[in-house]
């Protein structure tokens, strides 16, 4: 069963408390050297059928309506990965650079 | 004059919701997530608590109750709605209002007396205070940074959608947090949308509704704060009106 997996990420402008925490956290467990984390989602989709560009188009709206709220956080990157091979459909950071 | 209170998986506040709308003089109605009737109630209160356990992000899953396709009808059509701490967190993700609620600034649950200056005394739910009052209602959250981007800042304040403002006065806090206690932009503690019938603020006016049961007044001795009680007084002159 092909599975679609979408990153979510807090924008960049938003303070993300959470990363901030785990930062904080590391040097105490002796982790040096790590300036800064941010802490996103990964949501794993197992489709049924085949991921069409028309199911792609639906999981991207699904992903920016109900799995991000743009108001605070991007949708990074969705993955399609059919029998092992994976196939990257969104790359935001790709798209901002072209 | 009905006003209901939903009820949602993981609501905490219900009962004191109603019990607030019954000390102002309203008749309270206890609604159910899963029913799509708002039971001819004449306004909605959504209240605290962690519905759906927060999961996903604070409001997101509740924003899918069948109950809230007819409070949105409703807002649309002007009904009075009130949203509480995680209500508040609802109406964002719902869209009845702008912006979002995150984890606050110093990363800690917080619970404290919260002195409110009154910014907007003309919306469904402030009309029985005066403008520039300050008022006094405990605040408890860990998700209450209300955060949106600049433009939807600056239009919430050209508007004067801006209803509370964490005040100075409060009891404790993190160091930085004396005020605001969350970093909430522009020390927002709540809003209003374009008609003043949506109103959405992160502290608890329906804990303070009654003397004895209430937050400490400075002055005035333990437990016998009720400034909580004009929003619910509000809403009913409002409903006459």
């Amino acid at each position: 069963m092909p599975r679609v997996v979408v990153h979510v990420m807090p924008k960049p402008e938003i303070l993300d408390p959470q990363g901030k925490a785990v930062a904080a956290a590391l040097p105490r467990l002796g982790f040096e050297g790590i300036g800064s984390v941010r802490q996103g989602k990964r949501f794993e989709l197992e489709v049924d059928g085949e991921v069409t560009d028309e199911v792609l188009a639906s999981l991207r709206e699904a992903a920016s309506t109900l799995l991000s709220n743009p108001v605070i956080e991007d949708v990074v990157a969705i993955d399609v990965e059919d029998s092992g091979s994976l196939e990257r459909a969104l790359d935001a950071g790709a798209e901002e650079q072209a | 004059m009905r006003i209901g209170v939903v009820t949602f998986p993981g609501t905490l506040d219900d009962r004191d919701a109603l019990r607030a709308i019954r000390l102002a003089g309203g008749q309270p109605v206890a609604l159910w997530h899963a029913e799509g009737d708002l039971l001819d109630v004449e306004a909605v209160v959504l209240p605290g608590g962690f519905s759906y356990g927060d999961y996903l992000r604070a409001g997101a899953i509740s924003r899918f109750a069948p109950v809230m396709e007819r409070v949105v009808d409703a807002a649309n059509g002007g009904m009075p709605v009130l949203g509480i701490c995680n209500g508040f967190q609802i109406l964002c993700e719902t869209h009845l209002l702008p912006g979002a609620m995150i984890k606050n600034a110093h990363r800690a649950f917080i619970c404290r007396d919260q002195p409110l200056r009154i910014e907007n005394n003309r919306t469904a739910w402030t009309t029985d205070y005066e403008a520039g009052q300050v008022i006094r209602i405990p605040l408890k959250n860990q998700d209450g940074q209300y955060v949106a981007d600049e433009r939807t800042l600056a239009e919430l304040e050209a508007e004067r959608r801006v209803v509370f403002r964490y005040a100075e006065g409060a009891t404790h806090g993190p160091e930085g947090f004396e005020v605001n206690p969350n970093g909430s932009r522009n020390d927002i503690a709540g809003i209003t949308n374009a008609y003043g019938n949506v109103v959405g603020l992160m502290p608890h006016p329906e804990h303070a509704v009654e003397a004895g049961f209430g937050p400490d007044e400075p002055g005035q001795g333990t437990r016998t704060g009720t400034d909580g009680l004009g929003i619910f007084t509000s809403v009913l002159r409002s409903l006459v009106a």
